[in-house]
């Protein structure tokens, strides 16, 4: 508790950011799933924090097992205070289907923020989207995503890089979409990634 | 509470939260009246302002309140927040972020420190020379040398105008100003530097909306008029007279200070305005509503506060 408002207490400092709400808004409270670009670090705890605080306990990040698994900090971090999914990002065996926390999850009503470029960019191009989010809408039709966009937040705190700096950000939420019936996984993958290039554009 | 034995301060509280007072009322009253859609438009900027007028308000008064160190903690944080503002406009790369750090978290504590223990000397020379040749030798070590002047002005410049100058506010008061600072009354000064620029810049504001015809400079800011620029700077200066009594000026002195503040005041909203066009932007960022942001706010204060303070110390230290 504490340290989730000190976290976005600090996060509100660094950014200033707040919710540009562009055909969204949080109510009524809804199952979703966030989708964003990933440039940051700071990506999970930005979207994380501007989610009004009575829908954030049912909001749980995907965080990289490799990385956020891999400190006792980091750790305490992504299981305390973001219930966090760890998602193997490398498959070990190909018996393990890496998407299967994430479906317990909306199996249990809960919302998920995602990065379906897998990987953070530099934050100029928005990389080609992972397939995750076709499989797990297909065995949750009418689930509804909701792009996000940030802005500047890579400049905050750059790849590679420990102690951020002040930027203002800002973070745009586009509004929600279902899967169309008959909607191939390609044609869905490029509409979602449309979706969130559409925000890159002020 | 000391402040509030001191009558000229509890007067200007007064007149202040008045003013307030009354735009607000005012503000209502026209939100209620009109109906164009210019109309409404106009009025509801208007009442943006005022409202954020109270919050700076409060934070300025509860600032000057806590004594000195409020007010030199207050204009750190304006500092920063300026500098967030002014780095997400200004295109920095990947290889600045280290000099961006020493820049946020040394070069603007160790400045208002300064400014705190009221160390004159290093003071003004800390950020436009030791500061300067660090950072550019820090960005040299870094090894970028894409567009290496560029960056290097960038940083430097967001350095001068959000950092060093804006700390000439709180510098104030460290002057020793004859049969005035013994008895802690510097803080008046500062009041007087942020009253007569901001009022210069309302005045400004309003005249230029009721008989404002010609732009000074249309490629820069359109809402700058002539009319506007001579009104504004007049009522200031008046204003800036009228207030003499808290100062340790003379009526004509603080009306020629006043004057003077009111054109740096001028001209750095002009030079803010024409950085915020060369970057495609029409306000700093939304942190006050309707302000734009800090930046846009304390853009008149940059210029007139270094001026204004040499200005005094030379004259009248």
């Amino acid at each position: 508790m504490i340290i989730e408002f000190i976290l976005i207490g600090l996060m509100q400092l660094l950014t200033g950011a707040v919710a540009q709400n562009r055909g969204f808004s949080f109510e009524p409270s809804t199952q979703r799933i966030y989708y964003a670009n990933h440039t940051s670090h700071l990506d999970t705890l930005i979207i994380w924090g501007l989610i009004p605080r009575s829908q954030r306990k049912h909001v749980r990040p995907v965080a990289a097992k490799d990385y956020w698994w891999a400190s006792w900090w980091r750790r305490f971090l992504a299981e305390r205070v973001f219930h966090a999914i760890p998602v193997v990002r490398h498959r070990e065996s190909f018996h393990e289907d890496p998407l299967h926390d994430l479906e317990t999850a909306l199996a249990q009503g809960e919302s998920l923020i995602l990065f379906p470029e897998g990987t953070r960019g530099t934050g100029q191009n928005i990389q080609p989207f992972k397939s995750g989010l076709y499989h797990l809408v297909v065995k949750h039709p009418g689930l509804v995503l909701v792009p996000v966009y940030i802005d500047n937040l890579n400049r905050v705190l750059p790849k590679g890089e420990l102690i951020p700096v002040p930027v203002f950000c800002t973070v745009s939420f586009g509004s929600g979409f279902t899967l169309k019936e008959g909607e191939t996984k390609a044609d869905f993958t490029a509409r979602a990634q449309s979706r969130l290039q559409a925000l890159a554009a002020p | 509470m000391k402040l509030f034995h001191d009558p000229q301060f509890v007067i200007i509280l007064a007149a202040l939260l008045g003013v307030l007072i009354i735009a607000s009322l005012v503000g209502w009253a026209l939100s209620r009246r009109v109906s164009t859609e210019k109309g409404c438009e106009v009025i509801a900027n208007l009442n943006t302002r005022i409202k954020a007028w109270w919050v700076m308000v409060a934070v300025f008064m509860l600032a000057v309140t806590v004594g000195p160190v409020g007010s030199v903690v207050l204009f750190a944080l304006v500092s920063f927040l300026a500098l967030r503002e002014y780095f997400a406009l200004s295109p920095t790369i990947r290889q600045d972020h280290r000099i961006l750090i020493w820049l946020v978290f040394v070069i603007l504590p160790v400045n208002y420190v300064l400014v705190a223990i009221k160390w004159y000397g290093l003071f003004t020379i800390f950020i436009p020379v030791y500061a300067l040749i660090w950072l550019q030798t820090r960005a040299a070590i870094a090894g970028a040398t894409q567009e290496f002047l560029d960056r290097a002005a960038r940083i430097q410049w967001g350095m001068m105008v959000t950092v060093y100058f804006v700390s000439y506010v709180p510098a104030l008061l460290m002057l020793e100003i004859p049969r005035y600072s013994e008895s802690g009354q510097n803080f008046k000064l500062m009041l007087f530097l942020v009253l007569v620029v901001q009022a210069s810049d309302v005045f400004q504001y309003i005249v230029g909306k009721l008989i404002g015809k010609h732009a000074i400079s249309p490629h820069v800011s359109p809402n700058k008029t002539i009319e506007g620029f001579v009104g504004g700077i007049m009522l200031g200066t008046l204003l800036g007279a009228g207030l003499f009594g808290m100062t340790p000026f003379t009526i004509l002195q603080a009306g020629a200070l006043a004057l003077v503040i009111c054109l740096m005041g001028f001209a750095g909203g002009l030079v803010m305005s024409a950085t915020k066009r060369g970057s495609g932007v029409k306000d700093f960022g939304a942190l006050l509503p309707g302000h734009g942001g800090i930046m846009d706010r304390i853009d008149s204060l940059c210029f007139s506060a270094p001026v204004f303070f040499h200005l005094t110390r030379y004259f009248f230290t």
